[in-house]
């Protein structure tokens, strides 16, 4: 690991002045960016540690029925927030996908939205990538490559994001709020990251030093707290990256769809809202050859970028089968296997 | 250029000078505080051989920088036993054969204490093992295991039942 200036702001404000500095990096838990350090991967010359800071390890429900997660909220900590976990049980069900119990106890939400992607020739130092050095080329291309990209790829990065949390908030159009020397703005989080285009090394709308101080859910989004559900199909069956994940969250009135939500995981440079089956779903009736049409409109666009055909099929599997557990309810205790496909739900055929 | 953090291990506060801002909680406490008993794996937050307790949670301490836990209460493998009478957990571990080597054994052992306090798991040994799969064993002692922490958690549920009665 490189060596570098280790600074501890007493404030957002300071911590932005700090972070802004070409080489500085921010500091949450770490569970990311000192794997990539100890990997020569990553080598700030500056870590900003925000992890002192007040104010940022809050859950609160805002006056209209919202609710604000600061940056700092440890991802067990949201997913085994009752409340919460009741109100968005997607979401609660993506973090408990994801990771490890001790993983999920140090890590922050504002570090999860960030983490970078595991590809593995972006994780090796000695392999060419684009998104480490720019115009390095991509061992990916033409390598082991069956478990990137399909959607939003492009000739210089084929990589995907990693991120659970991501595509569950992508769904309920959570909004991230970011600070930076400007002041404070606020983001969709479905454009917080960017597709690969020729600049794969830009992964975020992020401008130097903003920092992501909380991550919001409308009130909206709880709508579908009886029908909403993460599915992630997984190399092994806990802790594991998604090959494919679904989130799944469905209004129903009796078995009509009022409204749908679908976002892809492990598809894509970023969570991948999949807006053209929403539309094929909303108002129809609950149907499993809806279902399938759905997941048809959702990997329309979808192209290999390697030996990874498989996965345009999986996919549309794993949307059919998200949709299918979402329509037949939330179940009253999270599984005990979250996300899995292997996990059976009550009420639900593990096989629908 | 020198730093200090201070950090309560194992009921001990102790404030600790570093002369590098690299060094990780893991080894702060292997190399720097002679406290071996928790292991280097990977190094890489992947097998759990590092779990220790920080502020009352299980994690990996070599994914942790031990400057940005100033002030954290820090508990290891070392802390668990009263005096000579073993921890529950780590009686558990023996009578299940929770264990071949033992080199992952500390960790696993860390990692089931958190799990129990957690109180997410209740007596589905599903859910022991989902909860424990941050944590490898590379003898494959996983069936014991999940039997020790299931036996650790209906000792330590009945031990403080008699607390409260």
């Amino acid at each position: 690991m490189n060596s570098f200036d280790y600074v501890r702001p007493a404030t957002v404000r300071d911590a932005v002045a700090a972070a802004a500095e070409p080489g500085a990096a921010y500091l949450a838990a770490g569970t990311n960016l000192l794997d990539l350090m100890k990997g020569g991967v990553s080598a700030p010359t500056r870590l900003v540690d925000v992890t002192h800071l007040r104010d940022l390890d809050r859950i609160e429900v805002l006056p209209d029925g919202g609710v604000r997660i600061g940056a700092l909220v440890r991802n067990a900590e949201l997913a085994h927030d009752r409340d919460f976990a009741r109100r968005f049980p997607a979401v609660a069900e993506a973090l408990l996908s994801g990771a490890s119990a001790q993983l999920r106890n140090a890590a922050t939400v504002g570090g999860n939205l960030l983490q970078r992607t595991r590809c593995a020739y972006f994780n090796d130092a000695a392999s060419a990538c684009n998104k480490r050095n720019p115009g390095a080329g991509c061992d990916a291309r033409g390598g082991d490559n069956r478990l990137h990209a399909i959607l939003g790829w492009s000739e210089s990065c084929i990589a995907t994001h990693p991120s659970d949390l991501c595509v569950a908030l992508a769904a309920l159009d959570a909004v991230v709020e970011v600070e930076g020397r400007a002041g404070r703005r606020e983001i969709p989080l479905e454009t917080l990251h960017r597709l690969p285009g020729d600049t794969p090394d830009r992964e975020t709308v992020l401008e130097p030093g903003e920092m992501i101080v909380a991550v919001r859910l409308p009130a909206a989004a709880a709508r579908f707290a009886a029908h909403a559900r993460y599915l992630k199909v997984r190399e092994r069956t806990s802790y594991a990256f998604a090959i494919v994940s679904a989130a799944a969250a469905l209004r129903l009135e009796v078995d009509v769809i009022a409204e749908a939500r679908i976002a892809l995981g492990g598809v894509a440079l970023k969570p991948w809202r999949a807006r053209e089956a929403e539309q094929v779903l909303a108002g129809a009736r609950v149907d499993a050859s809806l279902f399938r049409r759905a997941a048809a409109a959702a990997l329309a666009a979808a192209k290999p970028s390697g030996d990874n055909a498989y996965k345009i099929e999986l996919a549309q599997g794993v949307v059919v089968r998200a949709l299918t557990l979402a329509a037949a309810g939330t179940p009253e205790r999270m599984p005990a296997l979250p996300g899995s496909p292997f996990a059976a739900a009550s009420g639900a055929s593990a096989h629908g | 250029m020198g730093f200090s953090t201070t950090l309560t291990v194992n009921g001990v506060t102790r404030a600790i000078a570093l002369d590098d801002p690299r060094v990780t909680l893991l080894d702060l406490l292997r190399e720097r505080l002679d406290l071996t008993g928790t292991k280097k794996g990977c190094d890489r937050g992947q097998c759990g051989a590092c779990t220790v307790m920080v502020d009352g949670r299980r994690v990996n301490s070599c994914l942790a920088l031990a400057l940005s836990l100033d002030g954290a209460d820090v508990l290891t493998i070392e802390g668990v036993a009263r005096g000579e009478a073993l921890h529950p957990v780590q009686e558990a571990f023996i009578a299940h054969d929770g264990l071949q080597c033992g080199y992952c054994t500390p960790g696993q052992i860390m990692s089931a204490i958190g799990l129990i306090q957690e109180g997410q798991a209740g007596d589905d040994p599903e859910r022991v093992r989902e909860g424990m799969s941050g944590n490898l064993c590379r003898c494959g002692a996983y069936q014991g295991i999940t039997a020790a922490v299931l036996t650790a958690q209906k000792a330590l549920a009945s031990a403080s039942r008699k607390e409260v009665a």
